[in-house]
């Protein structure tokens, strides 16, 4: 530690900091353009000025220093505001705002020293400052400076641009900028968070809730400079070299719970998602509306105005024959709730396009009450197209074309805002999980239950149960419901410690088996065994399930299904053909 | 009276048989003329089982199970086919038409269609008539 003053006023600082950040640390203001902690002072701006008085030889010398590079030492006396440094900063804002005449500070520091401020000037003030974080931090030398004096300026090449955003991030003049290639604001262009940080957690919800780092975007993954999260964290928790890694856990019960996957409407042209503007599906405009989403949960139109119009498309893909037949049972009651939403957060008209209004559950067809005394307008009749505006007061807005069947009408109603209300398909992976875990599915693709009535969340495989929109569309209650179901289930057998092994199993009688090794191969458990030495093979009850193909490839017949036996079944042929 | 024939219907317990299951519990509407016998698995079935139902008085036999990939027990409907296939160059030897024996695959959520296999094999078996090589199986 040093002791300094600064404007006379005593501090103590660290030895090792320079006098811009003992400045900073002491609450006083100093200003500065062209520097940034994470690349090294280019003392080009030259608005940091102070001056510095140091006793030397007994004599106190004052001189002036750009404080961004220069270290405190033992006893010197800084003054910030002083005379001399005034003269000298109103030099420098007079030569940086002709040349960037838009930059608040300039301009709040041109006042300050009554500069007059030109109407443009080129932008960039030479700073260096992107120079040095392409080179330093990202590891790449994209910018370079050509020309002497007047004739100094900036060069790109940009083959070699990696387009990872950090010059523009760190230009102070906004002379570096990021084109925005969509064109489209970011509320609507992605579902989450519009361009990605390369650091992010996955969801919100996401266990554990910590951030990843995306290596596609990371500058250090490309290049393998930067880490500069790795300097500021502070738990020292970043760890490039971390890997995707599989764990094996070892269990007796498993519970699939994969949920669904939202329907892609693109595949509905008529409704024109992706191509017409303020087109959203339903889970976009849930976020829209979260408090935590990009507009705050303020709901708002591509261009940043609130809708005077919304509509509500039900049904988009269920209860379709081109794409799902069944009906997707959620979207019915979370339209009524995007249009009591919509009420209450702005002044907009809500259509909501059905073809029946599903408020099957308790205290829904209230909510529906509710929202007619609201004034929310509701139209029986799939929509057939979201179109463009023909007529002088449809100008500027999307046109849904229906039939309102209550009317016997084709109506043509103007809206600024339209929410597709997409099916619930199964999650995508739906087939292969099956298989893995020998679920069978039913025909829309959901996990089919043992028994609708009697084993709703057991499976035909023993130890695996389903939960939740997997097994079908479902709400929030009667998914907490099944998935409370299926966790009794699993915690029945695990407070049990032992499981019940089926009786159907297959058994060799050794009198009768000749050891010709027939069923050893076919066994997909590899329950049989063969005993060389007894010339006999013998089934392992464990292991067995029961299939019975052992027992109808027997030459000798010593292979017994139980309860399947060879007696049982002639019997009962002999029985049904009476 | 018109001929009703008699149908042995060897259902596996996962797929097919809950897929007839569903057909009832939808109440679809098919022929009644196969009667169902419930095995775990369509592998069970013995070929001799199907001379068996013939010998004992069936017009017809009906074998069904999980689609191919499908099964509960992984591969036992790959085992059926292969039998399958050789069961049929013994039942054409010994005279029994080709269309009184048939494999199809139906699944647990596949009652309709459970309800139409029934309906298309009982039109074929009545075309054909009562089968009458029962001698001819029994000697």
């Amino acid at each position: 530690m040093v002791s300094i003053t600064i404007n006379d006023k005593p501090y103590q600082v660290e030895e090792s900091s320079t006098i811009l950040k003992a400045c900073q640390k002491a609450g006083i203001d100093i200003p500065t353009l062209c520097h940034h902690e994470r690349v090294k002072p280019t003392t080009v701006c030259g608005l940091c000025i102070v001056e510095v008085k140091r006793e030397k030889e007994g004599k106190e010398e004052s001189s002036l220093a750009t404080s961004c590079n220069s270290n405190v030492k033992e006893g010197m006396k800084i003054y910030t505001d002083s005379d001399r440094t005034k003269e000298r900063r109103k030099k420098a804002v007079e030569r940086l705002i002709a040349r960037a005449p838009e930059v608040p500070i300039l301009r709040h520091l041109a006042e300050e020293y009554n500069i007059s401020i030109p109407a443009e000037g080129e932008g960039c003030i030479l700073c260096g400052l992107c120079v040095n974080m392409c080179e330093e931090v990202v590891g790449q030398v994209v910018f370079r400076f050509e020309g002497k004096g007047e004739e100094r300026h900036l060069t790109a090449e940009s083959d070699r641009c990696i387009a990872c955003g950090a010059c523009a991030t760190i230009c102070p003049t906004g002379y570096i900028h990021m084109d925005d290639i969509k064109e489209r604001k970011i509320v609507h262009s992605e579902l989450l968070l519009g361009p990605k940080s390369s650091i992010y957690v996955t969801s919100m919800q996401a266990v554990p809730n910590k951030p990843v780092i995306n290596p596609e975007t990371c500058i250090h993954f490309r290049t393998g400079k930067c880490g500069i999260c790795s300097q500021v964290c502070e738990r020292e928790a970043i760890d490039y070299e971390m890997k995707e890694e599989e764990i094996e856990v070892e269990v007796g019960n498993i519970l699939l719970a994969p949920g669904f996957h939202p329907f892609n409407p693109e595949a509905m042209a008529q409704f024109g998602y992706g191509t017409l503007p303020n087109v959203l599906t339903s889970l976009e405009f849930e976020w829209l509306n979260c408090a935590a989403g990009p507009t705050g949960g303020e709901v708002l139109l591509e261009n940043g105005e609130k809708p005077k119009a919304v509509a509500l498309l039900h049904c988009v893909g269920s209860r379709d024959e081109n794409f799902h037949e069944y009906c997707s049972r959620v979207c019915c009651m979370y339209a009524l709730k995007f249009a009591h939403l919509i009420k209450e957060k702005t002044d907009a008209e809500v259509y909501n396009f059905y073809i029946d209004l599903r408020c099957f559950g308790k205290g829904y067809e209230e909510f529906y009450k509710r929202l007619l005394k609201e004034g929310v307008r509701f139209v029986r009749g799939k929509t057939g197209e979201i179109t463009f505006p023909i007529y002088e007061e449809e100008k500027g807005k999307l046109v849904v074309r229906c039939e309102d069947t209550l009317v016997g009408r084709i109506r043509r109603i103007p809206v600024d805002m339209a929410v597709l209300c997409c099916a619930l398909e199964p999650p995508e992976d739906a087939e292969a999980l099956g298989r893995l875990f020998g679920v069978s599915r039913s025909k829309d693709g959901f996990f089919m239950e043992r028994h609708p009535k009697l084993a709703p969340v057991s499976t035909s495989t023993d130890g695996v149960f389903i939960a939740g929109a997997a097994q079908g569309p479902k709400d929030i209650p009667d998914t907490v419901a099944q998935a409370s179901a299926a966790a009794s289930q699993v915690m029945s057998l695990i407070m049990k410690g032992e499981v019940e092994l089926d009786a159907a199993i297959s058994q060799i009688i050794p009198e009768l088996c000749s050891g010709c090794r027939i069923c050893n191969n076919l066994c997909p458990y590899t329950a049989i065994s063969y005993d060389p030495n007894e010339k006999l093979s013998s089934i392992n009850p464990v292991l067995c399930k029961g299939c019975g193909t052992c027992a109808a490839a027997c030459p000798s017949e010593a292979i017994i299904a139980q309860f399947f036996t060879e007696d049982q079944i002639v019997s009962e042929i002999e029985g049904v053909l009476i | 009276m018109s001929f009703e024939p008699k149908i042995v219907g060897f259902l596996c317990n996962w797929c097919s048989y809950a897929g007839a299951d569903l057909a009832g519990t939808a109440r679809i509407k098919y022929l009644p003329n196969v009667r169902p016998v419930r095995v775990m698995c369509s592998g069970r079935v013995e070929p001799s089982f199907v001379m068996k139902c013939f010998a004992a008085g069936a017009d017809g036999v009906l074998i069904t199970g999980c689609h191919p990939g499908d099964c509960h027990y992984h591969e036992g409907n790959y085992k059926t086919i292969r039998r399958y296939s050789l069961l049929k160059r013994v039942l054409e030897q010994f005279g029994v038409e080709d269309d009184r024996v048939r494999l199809e695959w139906v699944s647990a959520s596949e009652g309709d269609r459970y309800a139409k296999v029934v309906d298309e094999f009982v039109k074929k078996v009545k075309a054909l008539g009562p089968f009458n090589g029962t001698k001819l199986l029994v000697k």
